[in-house]
């Protein structure tokens, strides 16, 4: 069993209420609509009050939740006949990131994302979704593989960060994620980013440079954890609470900061509770946004992308110019 | 054996930073490696290198470009570039004023125009008195400015990196600063022009995965810590100890991460060397 979310438990209780009633009405065959429709209303209340409020450290808990889809979820849903190609040609093959081919309404896609588990033994294959350099270097090569047959690249992002490890600092973890961050920028073909879950600092970024940056309505993306955050600045880990608001890392903030162009909103109560209804909004933004994106030359999408981020940076010398 | 270095060092011909201003009223600092005493007055002439154990101290931006750059052919970009604290991340406006006033630097990067025995290069320097050297919004856009004037003037560039990281206290802003870095590292590499980066101790994290670790040829000095994850996150993580000499220059050199080690009193004419032989490209 996973261990539930805090403030979802008074919305858990009540599914569960709800569940019952509809069991028992089934069971004695007794017609029990009315009263079962006041608690879903109820429900609906609930969830709606409680998800339309989350602060940031509730966001964060939601983005990391055991239960919230993974990469292959989406790609179950919104792709066709995905394979799932393996290895950076280099040194091995990475679990904590996926990618392959698959179709998205007939025509093909690369698909690559952060993989994290579903459970204890999956997660630790998948080392939680926090990649070594070979993962990075595979992503790279299959994306460079796309632009080699001319399809689009489709980035799901969800990581604590990249792995801080031995192996991963002999390899070149830090070299790993720069050299995706320079070759993204040259890629001649469009890249469609979706911050799905956590987007953990470098070891998110060096999956999220696109021409369009979507980010789920409850996902995070920061330069830091909370919890790493409050450890360093007020050496205490348990204002990770603080730490969360601190940072602005919620999807709305980055709207704001013009750092992601859209964000895409989550089933009513998070995207765990209906990861399909969910996926659906991604695939029907990701199509919506390769139309767009189709309309440009090979030339112009890498203008646009480099135009994209160059903007990015807040400094006085703006206030002065403007 | 140090001690003939120094002696050798004595003579060179290298303009020292003698005119560097000292707080401290000692004549003297213990070295942070072998806890040697080293007189000022000795280890500025020898670079601000330890004379016993070779250990290299840490430079100011000034002290590295006088010991790099050819005497009066400095010209420095952006110089009025300051950080806006956008989050308005608690007490980092007072550290930023703070800093400020203890440094003289308005912010963690000096960029530039200079001389290299002659060549002419975009030069950038990290100072790490200036909260880590940290990267946001000012350092990306400098670095990224100083690469574009490199273009623009087909100029090659060298890039003194030293840094804590990503700048925390500016949140995703200070993330994206390593997308912008490395964009204009890709820019650099298209017009067919040379990057050279030396990695000085500690360069660590986001700067270390960004535009640091891009150069067409990397340096780093002896001894120096260089990192995407730094020592004490991976201990919490795997908890074990790590090796001895773990992610010092010496390490990353054995695993193919490096292109060389230059020690201090060679940096500049290493360099030039190296400069020399894309002259005209
Ligand atoms: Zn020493």
């Amino acid at each position: 069993m996973t261990k539930k979310l805090e403030f979802d438990k008074p919305i858990n209780e009540l599914e569960d209420k709800v569940k019952e009633l509809q069991e028992f009405a089934q069971e004695k065959n007794i017609d029990l609509s009315d009263e079962i429709k006041v608690l879903e209303q109820r429900l609906h209340r609930f969830k709606k009050e409680t998800y339309e409020n989350l602060t940031p450290w509730q966001k964060s808990q939601v983005a990391r939740y055991l239960e919230r889809p993974t990469t292959l979820d989406y790609i179950k849903y919104i792709f066709t006949d995905f394979v799932e190609l393996h290895g950076d040609r280099l040194y091995g093959d990475d679990m904590a990131i996926v990618g392959g081919l698959a179709y998205l309404e007939g025509q093909p896609v690369t698909v690559v994302g952060h993989q994290k588990g579903k459970e204890v033994k999956e997660n630790v294959s998948r080392n939680f979704g926090m990649p070594h350099p070979e993962g990075y270097r595979k992503a790279l090569r299959l994306m460079r593989q796309a632009e080699k047959f001319n399809r689009p690249v489709i980035c799901f992002v969800d990581t604590p960060g990249a792995f801080p490890g031995i192996g991963a600092e002999e390899r070149g973890q830090g070299e790993a994620i720069a050299r995706n961050l320079m070759e993204l920028f040259c890629l001649k073909i469009p890249v469609i980013v979706v911050v799905c879950g956590e987007g953990g600092s470098g070891g998110a970024l060096a999956l999220a440079v696109g021409d369009r940056i979507c980010m789920l309505e409850h996902a995070i993306y920061s330069v830091i954890s909370p919890e790493g955050c409050a450890s360093i600045i007020w050496k205490d880990s348990n204002r990770a609470v603080e730490a969360a608001s601190a940072l602005k890392l919620t999807a709305q903030d980055l709207l704001n900061f013009g750092v992601i162009d859209e964000i895409i909103s989550e089933p009513l109560g998070g995207a765990h509770r209906d990861p399909e209804a969910m996926a659906c909004k991604i695939r029907d933004k990701i199509i919506k946004n390769l139309k767009q994106l189709k309309t440009m030359s090979q030339e112009e999408l890498v203008k646009f992308r480099h135009k994209k981020f160059r903007k990015i940076g807040m400094f006085t010398e703006d206030i002065a110019e403007n | 054996m140090f001690k003939d270095f120094f002696r050798k060092t004595k003579y060179a011909i290298l303009d020292t930073p003698e005119n560097v201003e000292r707080k401290e009223p000692e004549a003297f600092t213990k070295c942070d490696e072998c806890g040697n005493t080293v007189y000022y007055k000795d280890s500025d002439k020898n670079f601000k290198v330890c004379t016993r154990c070779g250990y290299h101290m840490k430079l100011t931006a000034d002290e590295r470009l006088s010991i790099i750059l050819d005497e009066e052919s400095f010209l420095e970009y952006d110089t009025d570039l300051e950080t806006l604290d956008i989050l308005e991340f608690p007490q980092y406006q007072e550290k930023i004023k703070e800093t400020q006033e203890l440094t003289g630097l308005k912010e963690a990067v000096v960029t530039g125009e200079g001389k290299i025995e002659g060549i002419p290069s975009v030069i950038c320097v990290m100072d790490q008195r200036f909260i880590s050297a940290s990267m946001g919004s000012v350092v990306g856009e400098k670095i990224t400015r100083a690469i574009e004037k490199a273009i623009e003037k087909k100029l090659p560039v060298v890039i003194f990196s030293a840094s804590g990281g990503a700048r925390m206290q500016e949140g995703i802003l200070s993330l994206m600063q390593m997308a912008k870095t490395s964009a204009a590292v890709g820019r650099l590499n298209k017009a067919g022009l040379l990057y050279i980066s030396v990695l000085t101790n500690p360069t660590t994290g986001g700067v270390t995965a960004s535009f640091a670790s891009l150069g067409d040829i990397i340096i780093a000095e002896p001894g120096a810590l260089i990192c995407f994850a730094g020592p004490r996150v991976i201990e919490q993580t795997i908890r074990q100890n790590l090796p001895p000499g773990f992610q010092r220059a010496e390490f990353l050199l054995k695993h193919g991460l490096l292109d060389l080690i230059v020690v201090r009193k060679d940096l500049r004419q290493t360099i030039a060397k190296l400069l020399a032989f894309h002259k005209g490209v």
